[in-house]
Formats: C-alpha cells, structure tokens, sequence
C-alpha cells in the first residue's frame, strides 16, 4: 500500500528529501540558540563583558536568521512537495479509472470514486506535509535537545531521560485507548450524517406519514449515542495535557534541586542551568509533537488504503496483441452465451443464448425489469466479457478487435445517459470530435432533435449544464441518440433510449432510422411494445433466456409473455405523457 | 494551521454582524453549560497562576537561593528545600486544574454539538416543503457537517485556548513590568512586528487560499460529472481528452495549492525566529542594564524576564492562530443560526381526528382504535363540538396556485372527488398533476380558491391530523435505512409483523421479499439501493397500504414496475383502492382507464374530465395522447 503510494511521489523526491533536510537544520540552529544563551550569561553577564554579549548575541541573531531561511525553505519544500504529491496521486487514480472496464466501475461506487479522488486526497495530503515537516523535525528536535543536554551535564540530562521514557510509555498507551474508541465514533458518526441526509431527502414521506416526531426521537437518539463515544474517547485524550505538565513540572523541579547543589559544588554555572531548563521544555514538547502524528498517520491510513485500491485495479478487459481495427459489417452473432457479472457460472444472468442478426436488420428486444436486456447488448461492444461462449461482429469475434474501434463502430445509447457540461455542438462531438456543424444538425434531424434545440435561443451554441439539468428527459435522450449516431456506427444499440419521448416523436425517429441508415444494424431495448412492432425481429427476453424470437405476428400468435404485454398495452401507445425521471 | 483543503473559507462573504452572532452563540452555549463555563474559567486561572507562579520561581531560585548558598560558609539547603516543595504543591494544583478543565470542556463541546444536533433536526423537521425545494440538500447537509465542525473547532480549542492565552499574556506582561520596564518596551516592539509580519502574510495567502478554493471547486465539479458519467466516456472511447482536460485543472490546483500552502507554513517559522530575535535583543539591552547596573536589574531578574520573554510570544502566536478558526466559526454560526431562525410550516388547524363509535345513531368519540374515523370540529364561536364522520370527499373550488406568488402553475382548478372513486391525472411533464396532490395534504397552501375535505376547509384541519387521512405513494420512492420491516411497518409504527406481512403481499412484495437474503430482516441502507426500482415502488405501496387511510394518492406509483409485474399489483392495487377515495397520476393508460373521472391536465389547467369512454369520444387532447397522434412539443 505504502509502495503503490510512495510510486507516485515521481518529481517531487527532491522536494520531499530537501524538505526534512532543512527542517533538521532549522532544528539544528535552534538547539544552538540557547547554548550561546548560557554562553552570554555565564562569560558575557557574569564576567562583565559587554563585548562577549554583542558577539555571542551576534552569532545568535544570525543563527536565529539562518533557521529563518531554513525554515522558510522547508515550509516551500514541504508545501511543494505535499501538493504535487496529492496532483500526482489525484492524476495516477484518474488516468487509472478511465482505463477501468465496467465491471471494474461496478465494483466502486461513483460516490466511493469521487470521495477517494477529493477529501482522501487532501488527507494523504495533509499528513504527508506533515511528515516531511514535523515527523522528521520533532525527534531530531529532541535527540538534539537531548545531546545538548548531555554536553551540559550527563547528571541532569539524564533525569530528562527517565522522564522521556517514562512519558513515551504513557502517551502510548493514552493514545492506543483513545484511538480505540475513535475508531468506533468515526462510523456512528457518519451513520448520524447518513440518516440526516436521508431525512432532508425524503423529507416529503416524513411529512406525508406525520413521523417528524419519530424521526427527531430516532435523531436524539444516535445524536446522544454519539456524544457517550466522543465522551469516552477524549476522556482519555484529555489525559495527555496533565500527563505532560507533570512530568515538565517535576522535571524542572527536580533540576532545580540538584542544579542548586552542583551550582554550589561548582559543578555546574547558573547559565547553564537556564539552558537546560529551555531544553526540558524543548524534549517533551517534541515528544507530544510526535504523539499527536502518530494519531493523524494512523487516522490518514484507511484514506490510503482506499487509493491505493484504485491505483493498483487492472482493468479486466485488455486489447488483444494483434486487434482488428475494422469492423466490416453490422452482422451480430451470439454462440452458446452464458454471461454472470461475477464470472461465476451458477450466478448467470445470460443463458445459453444463441441469436444471429444480419447486417441492416432492425431488432427489438422486450423483457420484464431484470430479464437482462441490458447484459445481452453491453456484450455487443464488449462493455462486459462473456463468461462462456462468444459474440461475433462482423464475422470475429468481439475479443479480436481493438476496443476503441469496436466501440466506435458499435455505439450504444445507455440507459442511464449523461450529457456533460458544455454547448450542444461539444457534446454531440463526443461521437466525432472533427464532425463539422453540418453533420451535428443532420443527425439531429435523424433523432428528431433538430425541433427543440434550433427553438433555443442560442441554437447548437446552448450550454448544457452539468447533468443536463437544463433539458428535459426526452430532450436529453434524443441528444444522446444524435450523439452516437454521429460515430456512423455499423451497429446502434438503444437501451431504453427513447421512454421519455412522446410516442409520435418515437415513430418519426425509428422512420428516419429505416430510411437514412438502412444498412446500420439497428438493436432497440424498449419496453412499449409501439416501439418495437415494426422491426424485422423481436426478441423476447425473460429471466435470462430468449423467450421468444420473431416478427409481431408470430410472437403474438406463438409466445405468451408478448401477447400479455401487447394486450396490456393495447388501444394505441402505453405511454400517455413525457415520463421524466427527475420531474 | 489551517488545514489546505477545509472547506468553505472564510472572507468569501462577509458576516454580517460577526458582534451579535457571537453573543448569540455564547447565549446558547451558556444556556446549558453556563455553570459549567464558569468553572471552567476559574481553573484555566488557577492554572494559569500555578504557572507563572513557576516561572517567578526560577527567577527566585538563582537570587533568593543559589546566590546565597554561594556565598554561605556552610551551605544550608533547608530553605531551598522548603521552597521546592511549595512550588511542587501549586505545581499539582496546577495540573488538577488543568485536567479538571479539560475534562470538563469535552462535556460542554460534545454537549453543545449534541444540542446543536439535535435542535437543528427537530427543528428542520418543522421546516415547510418549500424550505427543502429552495434549498440545495447538500448545503443542508453542510450545516450538520462543516457548520458544527467549526463550532467543534471553537468550543473545544478557540475558546479555552483565547481565554488560557489571553490570563497568561496579563499575568506575564504584569511580571515582565515588574522586573523591568526599559526590556518590557522591547519585547512589545518585537511583539508588534511579529503582529504586522503574520498579518500581511495571512493576507496573501488569503488570497491564494481562495484561488485555491476555486481551484478545487473546479476539479471536484470535474471528477463528479466524469465518475457519474464513467460508462458513457467510455462508450465513447473519450478517455484521452478527459485526461488531457483534468491534468490542466489538477496542475492549476497544484500551483495555488502549492503557494497558499507555502505561505501559511512560513507564518510560523517566521514567529518563531523573530521571537528569538526579540530573546536575543532582551538578552543584549538585559546585559547591558545589568551590567551597567542602572535599573537594578539583576542576574536572576533577567533570567526570569527571558523566560517571560518566551512565554509572552507563545501566546500571542497562538491567539493570532485561533483567529482564522473563530472568523470561520462565526461563519458557521451564522449559518447555523440561519436555519434555525427559517419560519416553520404554520398550522393554525384545530379539527382534529378522533376514534368514533356510533351509539344511538350520533358520534361518540372513543380512546381506543374503533376502525372509524371522524373530524372533531370544535366551533371557535361558542366552543360547541362536531363530529363529522371521515369519507374521503374531496372538493376544489376555484383553486389558484404557484410556488411563488409571480408564478401561478395552476388555475381555477375545480375538483369533486366522492369517497371510493377514483379520480386520475393525466397530462404532460409539467402540467401540474403532482402539484394537485400536494395540495391536498397541504405541502404547500393555495393563493386563492378552497380546497374542502368532507365539507371542511382543510385549513381548519390540523396538519398532523390531515396527512394522517391520506396515503401517499410518492413519485419518487425514498425508503430508511432499517429492515423491510421497518420500512413497511413506517406507515403504521404500531403494526403487528403479521399486518406488516399481510401489507406486503396486498403489495405482491411479499415476493421479492422473501428471496432477499434474510428476507424481512434485510437490512436496506442508502434509500434501498440494493434493490431495484420497481421493488422499491412495491415497499413504498405497501408502506401505504398499511397506514390504512381512507384517502389514497398515488403519484406514478407504477411507474417504474414493468407491465407484467403491473397487472399483478393492480389486483392488490385494486384492493386497496376499494372504498377509499383515490387519486392516481400515470402515464399508462392501464392504470388510468378504469377511473370514475380522468381530469387532462394542460399548463396548469384542467382542460377535460370524464370518464375514458366519454374522453375517447369527445376526440380531444386525451384520444390524442391515447392514440398516440399527439404532436410533439
């Protein structure tokens, strides 16, 4: 885990090297800071030298400026090589998902992919600066504190020992505890904040059943629930600060004591005494430094796990080592299909499917909800492998083609179709980033959507906004199907691409397809049966398995399930209106 | 220091009145943990003093007792001794008071998150629909999260740590005046740069940290629409350019990230060194006064002003620290305060709805359940009480309305529903078919016209009681964290497992539900995303089916649920609807054939009503949508 993070880190080594380097330094002209303080007092104030003191004072001015710049340095080093640390990581993750195949999307949610792109970023970010920065500074700060100590007086330097030792033990185990209960608060509270999400979102049922009262006592409860966890968990934080003044205080009392008898034997100068008691305070303040560090590191760990699951994914669908690049016909073959999302026979969504469509033919596909309408044509343009069996396009197999062509000339409108924030032309050009404005206005005459977007005021120059929240439903599915058509694919899969437009204007665009691309194979998911009655075929899907297969009248005569639907949906269209998901 | 990625920074927009909201928010604070507050404040003194205390003791210890025990011809150690001990007891006063303080402060912060918590919620539940429509969920939501974070921040570290500092900087600049005035003014003076240095620099890097903050917005906008929209890049073989386009953003970020960074990591080496030029200054003038022994300055007097010296600067730094947090706590407040000062649904109904058993032909209210229903109307004029039993009749009368008062969405609706018919809505997106039914349960009030229920004026009903009549199953299915029990038993809290299972399969969910994995135990989290969306709508038809209300509203109920499965709910569907009053929005036309009326609903008009035989004859907007002949718009 650390490795596949420390791999991203690229060009900012040097930052990251040269950040500790001077933080040790910065560290190192401190620690000399008061060594010339005593030096001032004991030969400058004691023996009357006034000289002495402008000298040593001097010196220490221009050791004071000198851990300055080192420390203004470090703070560049450090913020360096922090934030190019997070752009490398946030750059490795999204260069990494686009290569994702579908399954691989499946796996993370889109919400776990946009938390591990944005806030575990920016904590990766924050504890690695604070790596560089302190982790290295805090220990050097107190070996050398120490050091200086010792050099001073082994005697007294050693009481800051014991004490160092002593203290590190009962921070430890502070901290083990709390981190314990904060380990078990974190969830419960992003529980609280689910369930309040969850209440502003359904807001309406709330009301509409009178259960306010309910949910605010639900509310008061996790609320309070909460409040015992944090309880418990600072109540041994809290510890941390009298632990420390204790030993700070018992630590300068005790110098005092034995400092006053070796002042007297001559063992030790009264400045020296002063440094050393800067220097107590400089070890344990280290110490707590380090302490609280090692709480943010641990804390940071699951935000680096959780990348380093998306950096070290592997797409599951390659490119073959010698692909084909063109597609030579719309002909579709499915031989002995079984297909199962966990590549787990016994946990098949496709079975034993066996289907030849020709080049040019229009195909309709019908199905109840989780009849795997969708899972038979994401196989077409390879969305999804299939478990046994194989798919043929064009005469090969749809493993032997390069992807990107494949899915250039076998283009899918999805179910669940996004437009992208940008002008009408720019999000038609996702299907042919060189078509000229000619060719966006045609295949928008084919989807019927040339009526409503040259009504708009600033025509194909109207800006979408993110989501497409600026269009209707039925707008945005005819846009899609603009979109792929501008691939002048060999194969156009629709996946319940039209249910949001009216029925006449879904009679005119299935008109435009029979007449202007009659060769393109054209598969269409739908669940009004006016959708489909016209094409050469119908396939009829239940629980996985082609139920059915034939033209209108052969299905309504030989195959139940159809004529249930038809039946159901008889007397002219099923549908009355624009149904529209998010109205 | 300020964290690089924390949210909302503060200077975006200004607070207003940053004076009141702070008062406001002690007020709040001190309501619960006044007594509290004022414990706490006396042992961050008692502290405070045991330090200082401390430190006047280092001085004392090279004049009072080192200094004499060198020049003693026997060393006499007893009074050394005696002091020590002294200072150790004020020492351990010292620590008791500090641990007692923290202590106590985690009560007060968790406390006050608590109440914080648990008043917002109680009081957005009180919060009209508009308040939600107007509203984007996720800045609610930033008021539970990020908002009382920052009073986390301010309660837990601002306050106590402003207070300890602000005791200290007194307490030691009163010693630092007293052993010496001349090296008093020379550490202001430092004091004083330190101030003017931190203060330009917070400013520039203010103004990075908001290139940063746009900076961020813009990557982050950028990952969400791309990781919502993954499948269709990918379709569309786009991977490239989108990577081209986020390394020109992400690098962007990287640059003011870079330097609003950098800028606040020098702030403090900055401090710190200047405050050992201001030692080092103290040092030399301390020298020279002492040796030249004019102010009287002594050895151990200025050994003690040194460490004052240190002590001073700590704090200063620190308070200078807490600012940016009180500055984005006063924001948060003032947010937080916002939303609880946002006016609640008012509801000034006073017909409520009461158990009645018939005795002798008349009404008579009962304590327990009786399986009827009726209105208690009590008179505001002679405060005489009627018992009107509860149908389900439904009027509209003249009814105007728009969300707000510029934009009126439907017109002279008029409507008479009589208990047990089913009365449909059809029309186009937009037409106002959902807007009707929010009107009948009072999601939002009417600008003209009355709506009746069983001949009263539903704004006589009281809120609670009205929407306890009417089962709605909603356009959008929203289900609770909780097990499909839990979830079905919402509609009726008091509801036996067996009414529960019974509701269910009046559902035909009873199903579905069985094959989930421990079945009606299943434990659904986020609004059910584990199951499908037509399973989703039959737990939401079963909520309502066993809330058992006399008048149903069924808004696209069936719209997600293939037509096969359809036709086996309507059986169940058809059950429920029996001898209730039901209003039901499609778009299918199996759902709607069979009603007692079909309204056609234009541009918030009702433009034609009747049943689907008449409809169908009158060859108007409902044969055109039904034929499928309509012209598209």
């Amino acid at each position: 885990m650390i490795k596949t993070l420390a791999a991203q880190i690229k060009e900012f080594k040097r930052a990251s090297v040269l950040t500790p380097v001077f933080m040790i330094l910065e560290v190192v002209f401190e620690m000399l800071i008061p060594l010339m303080m005593a030096s001032i007092i004991d030969d400058g104030v004691e023996a009357g030298n006034m000289r002495h003191i402008y000298y040593v004072g001097a010196f220490m001015v221009g050791a004071a400026l000198c851990g300055l710049l080192c420390g203004i340095m470090g703070g560049k080093f450090g913020a360096r090589a922090s934030t190019g640390f997070a752009r490398n990581l946030r750059q490795a993750m999204f260069e990494n998902i686009q290569t994702f195949s579908f399954s691989n999307l499946d796996k993370f949610s889109t919400a776990g992919l946009v938390t591990r792109l944005t806030t575990d970023v920016s904590n990766i970010q924050m504890a690695y600066q604070m790596l560089l920065r302190i982790c290295f500074r805090a220990p050097i700060s107190m070996i050398c504190a120490m050091s200086m100590a010792y050099m001073i007086n082994a005697r007294l330097a050693t009481v800051y020992l014991v004490a160092l030792v002593l203290l590190a033990c009962i921070l430890f185990l502070i901290i083990r505890r709390a981190m314990k209960y904060f380990q078990m608060a974190f969830p419960k509270y992003d529980e609280l904040n689910a369930s309040v999400q969850e209440n502003v979102s359904a807001i309406r049922v709330v009301k509409a059943y009178v259960r306010e009262d309910y949910e605010t006592s639900k509310l008061r409860k996790a609320s309070q629930a909460i409040y015992d966890i944090f309880i418990k968990a600072e109540k041994n934080v809290v510890l941390n600060m009298p632990v420390m003044q204790f030993t700070v205080y018992t630590c300068i009392l005790l110098i005092s004591w034995m400092g006053a008898k070796m002042i007297v034997q001559s063992e030790l100068t009264t400045g020296e005494l002063m440094s050393l008691m800067t220097y107590c305070m400089n070890i344990l303040m280290s110490l707590m430094m380090v302490a609280m560090i090692f709480v943010m590191m641990s804390m940071s760990i699951a935000s680096a796990r959780r990348i380093s699951e998306v950096l070290n994914e592997k797409s599951d669908l390659t490119n073959p080592v010698n692909p084909i690049h063109e597609v030579p016909s719309g002909d579709i073959e499915f031989r002995d299909v079984n297909f199962s999302y966990y590549n787990d026979e016994n946990n098949a969504v496709l079975h034993d499917i066996n289907l030849k469509i020709r080049a040019g033919e229009t195909v309709g596909i019908l199905g109840g909800t989780g009849s795997s309408k969708t899972s038979l044509v994401n196989l077409i343009s390879r969305l999804y492998d299939v478990t046994t069996g194989a798919v043929y396009v064009g005469g090969h197999d749809v493993r032997e083609y390069d992807m990107d062509s494949l899915r250039n000339q076998v283009s899918v409108v999805l179910q669940k179709n996004v437009l992208f924030s940008g002008t009408i032309l720019e999000n038609l050009r996702w299907g042919n980033a060189d078509a000229t404005e000619e060719e966006c206005r045609r295949v928008c005459r084919l989807a019927c959507a040339d009526e409503f977007v040259e009504k708009m005021p600033k025509g194909y120059h109207t800006y979408i906004e993110q989501g497409g929240t600026n269009v209707s439903g039925g707008q945005k599915q005819r846009l899609c199907i603009a979109r792929a058509l501008l691939k002048k694919p060999k194969v156009l899969i629709l996946d319940d691409s039209t249910s949001a437009v009216d029925t006449a204007t879904d009679a005119k665009i299935r008109r435009a397809f029979a007449e202007e691309i009659p060769d393109t194979t054209k598969l269409i998911i739908a669940q009004r049966v006016s959708s489909i009655e016209h094409a050469d075929h119908i396939i009829v899907m239940e629980e996985g398995r082609i139920d059915g297969y034939g033209t209108h009248e052969e299905l309504l005569l030989s195959n139940e399930i159809y004529r249930e639907v038809y039946e159901s949906q008889t007397g002219g269209s099923g549908d009355f209106d624009e149904k529209e998901g998010d109205a | 220091m300020p964290g690089p990625m924390r949210g909302r920074m503060p200077g975006q927009k200004r607070i207003e009145n940053p004076g009141r909201i702070f008062k406001r928010l002690m007020k709040y604070v001190m309501k619960s943990y006044g007594p509290h507050l004022v414990i706490v404040a006396v042992l961050i003194l008692v502290s405070v003093l045991a330090n200082v205390q401390g430190t006047m003791f280092i001085q004392s210890l090279i004049d009072d007792y080192i200094q004499p025990l060198l020049t003693a011809d026997v060393a006499d150690y007893h009074p050394l001794a005696i002091a020590i001990l002294r200072v150790a007891g004020f020492y351990a006063i010292g620590v008791a008071a500090a641990y007692l303080y923290n202590r106590i402060m985690i009560n007060v912060t968790q406390g006050v998150l608590r109440n914080l918590r648990n008043d917002l919620f109680s009081h957005m539940e009180t919060l009209p629909i508009k308040y939600f429509d107007t509203h984007s969920h996720g800045d609610i939501m930033s008021v539970y999260t990020n908002d009382t974070d920052t009073i986390r921040q301010l309660v837990s570290q601002s306050m106590p740590q402003v207070f300890n500092s602000a005791i200290t900087i007194v307490s030691v600049f009163i010693s630092m005046v007293i052993l010496s005035v001349p090296l008093t003014v020379v550490t202001l003076v430092m004091v004083a740069v330190m101030l003017v240095v931190t203060a330009k620099t917070a400013g520039i890097s203010g103004r990075y940290f908001l290139q940063q903050q746009r900076d961020i917005g813009k990557v982050n906008g950028f990952i969400e629409e791309m990781m919502e929209g993954q499948k269709v890049v990918k379709v569309f073989c786009h991977e490239e350019e989108n990577i081209e386009k986020f390394r020109e953003l992400n690098d962007n970020l990287y640059h003011s990230a870079d330097r609003a960074n950098y800028l606040v990591n020098i702030v403090g080496p900055v401090n710190m060194q200047l405050g050992n030029v201001s030692y080092v200054v103290c040092a030399i003038v301390g020298g020279a006064l002492a040796l030249s022994g004019i102010s009287g300055l002594s050895l151990g007097s200025l050994a003690s002003f040194l460490t004052f010296n240190k002590s001073f600067n700590g704090p200063i730094n620190q308070v200078s620290q807490q600012l940016n947090s009180i500055v984005m706590a006063m924001a948060g407040a003032e947010r937080i305060f916002k939303m609880m000062d946002e006016e609640p649904e008012t509801d000034n109904g006073y017909v409520t709805l009461v158990h009645v058993r018939e005795e002798n032909g008349r009404l008579v209210e009962s304590a327990e359940r009786t399986g009827r229903w009726a209105w208690r109307h009590e008179h505001q004029a002679d405060h005489s009480v009627d018992y009107v039993e509860l149908k389900g009749d439904v009027v509209f009368d003249g009814v105007d309305f728009g969300y707000n008062d510029e934009k009126i969405v439907l017109h002279d609706v008029e409507l008479f529903a009589t208990p047990g018919q089913k009365i449909a809505f059809v029309g186009s997106t937009g037409a106002g078919k959902t807007t009707i039914t929010n009107l009948i349960n009072r999601f939002y009030d009417i600008q003209d016209g009355k709506i009746r229920y069983d001949g009263i004026n539903v704004n006589k009903i009281r809120k609670a009681d009205l929407r306890r009549s009417l089962g709605i199953v909603l356009q959008d299915t929203h289900l609770f964290t909780g097990t499909v029990m839990d979830n079905i038993r919402y509609g009726k809290l008091d509801a036996t497992d067996e009414e529960v299972i019974a509701a269910a399969k009046l559902a035909n969910a009873d199903g579905f539900i069985r094959h989930l994995s421990e079945g009606y135990d299943t434990v659904l989290t986020g609004d059910g995303a584990n199951l499908s969306q037509g399973q989703r709508q039959l737990l939401a038809i079963a909520r309502a089916a066993i809330a058992d209300p006399p008048v149903l509203i069924l808004d696209e109920a069936t719209s997600s649920i293939d037509t096969r499965t359809e036709r086996i709910v309507q059986d169940g569907m058809d059950k429920l609807m029996k001898g209730r009053t039901t209003f039901v929005i499609a778009h299918r036309l199996s759902t709607v054939r069979n009603s007692d009326c079909i309204m056609v609903l234009e541009q918030g008009r009702i433009i034609e009503r009747g049943t689907h035989d008449q409809l169908i004859e009158e060859q108007g907007k409902y044969y055109q949508l039904y034929t499928g002949n309509a012209i598209a718009t």
